[in-house]
């Protein structure tokens, strides 16, 4: 897989195809709209709903560690199981819930390159049965904090300038124009970004069909910015979930070793009494 | 079952850019539309023509997207 620092992170759409109903692979798709599984989905494929089953639904943080557990369970997923993620906005959500599995310490899940929007493009089966699935037993480790960044880390980070901050949000966010993409909701009192941030939107990590660019043009297109490996980097967007995808490129497709995804994000920045914020484009006040 | 047809094109929508994909799935023809930077889902409509899912998906965006305020950014 085009050199990748850590190959076995990612899976393309015919090993898939080959491997989808193997025993010990589950698959499992997570979108941003998630009505679209039912409209029809790789046979053998369940589905997560990030807003109820992949977050805290009483507090903002990500899945306790007890649930996390029993959803793996109810999934047929063992601690041996190899994980298969894929869904739509190019795997947004599906790097959402990779990350969330990575901080609960599952060893062997990978991202389906190019997402959902590659298999339907392709012209592959699709199917509307939901697999039935045999209860799992599975046993959670972590959180793995070297993976997640708080507030307070992001604070010291961007005071310090101690760490490289990846905005992966679109320009027009960054800046400070918009409060949010273009027709979705806003969810933050203040436009702009994380002083010492560079914009790298993470659209820019792929290519047009939504695979992942091949390791050179990764390098280059994060060392543009500054971003090179030489020190902690820490990723952020709105809430969370394209940050993971940017994460995902960094810690496992670069291999850069200290990456960390601030899920607070802009939505928890940009609310917040009395922090500093830098509008304009990169190095703007 | 296969997602047949499938195309995608982008164009400007409300003042934005935005990427229209649409295809038949089963009987019916699905579009969804996106909004390019940064490439969330604005809208996606159903039909049982391609210009009846594209006439509904569009109207969604154009309405969403329309509500999009733009600030001083200096």
């Amino acid at each position: 897989m085009a050199n990748y620092a850590h190959p076995e992170v990612l899976v393309d759409t015919a090993w898939v195809e080959e491997h989808k109903h193997d025993q010990g692979v589950r698959i499992a798709e997570v979108d941003v709209d998630t009505s679209a599984y039912e409209q029809g989905h790789i046979p053998g494929a369940i589905a997560w709903n990030w807003t109820t089953q992949l977050c805290d639904t009483v507090r903002r943080d990500v899945i306790p560690r007890d649930q996390f557990e029993q959803l793996m369970a109810e999934s047929g997923i063992g601690n041996d199981t190899t994980v298969i993620l894929y869904g739509d906005n190019n795997n947004w959500f599906a790097a959402w819930a990779l990350w969330q599995m990575k901080l609960y310490g599952h060893k062997d899940v990978r991202l389906m390159n190019g997402g959902r929007k590659k298999w339907l493009e392709e012209g592959r089966e699709l199917t509307t049965d939901a697999p039935s699935v045999a209860r799992a037993s599975y046993s959670a480790t972590g959180p793995d904090l070297s993976l997640r960044a708080f507030l307070a880390e992001a604070m010291d980070a961007s005071a310090n300038r101690s760490k490289g901050f990846v905005d992966v949000r679109s320009p027009d966010e960054f800046t400070g124009k918009i409060l949010a993409p273009p027709g979705l909701p806003e969810t933050c009192q203040r436009g702009g970004h994380i002083p010492g941030a560079a914009n790298i939107p993470w659209g820019q990590a792929c290519n047009e069909d939504g695979t992942f660019k091949s390791y050179d043009e990764l390098q280059q297109l994060y060392a543009s910015k500054g971003i090179t490996g030489d020190k902690p980097i820490i990723a952020y967007c709105r809430i969370g979930e394209r940050s993971s995808h940017s994460w995902f490129a960094l810690k496992y497709l670069l291999g850069y070793d200290d990456v960390k995804n601030y899920d607070g994000s802009w939505t928890e920045w940009g609310n917040l009494v009395g922090v500093p914020v830098e509008k304009g484009p990169q190095g703007g006040s | 079952m296969r997602a047949e047809d499938y195309q995608r094109r982008r164009q400007e929508l409300a003042g934005w850019p935005v990427g229209i994909v649409s295809y038949k799935l089963g009987d019916r023809f699905i579009c969804e539309i996106d909004n390019v930077s940064p490439g969330a889902r604005v809208a996606r409509a159903e039909g049982s023509t391609r210009e009846e899912a594209e006439r509904a998906a569009m109207a969604a965006a154009e309405r969403r997207l329309g509500r999009t305020r733009v600030h001083d950014a200096s």
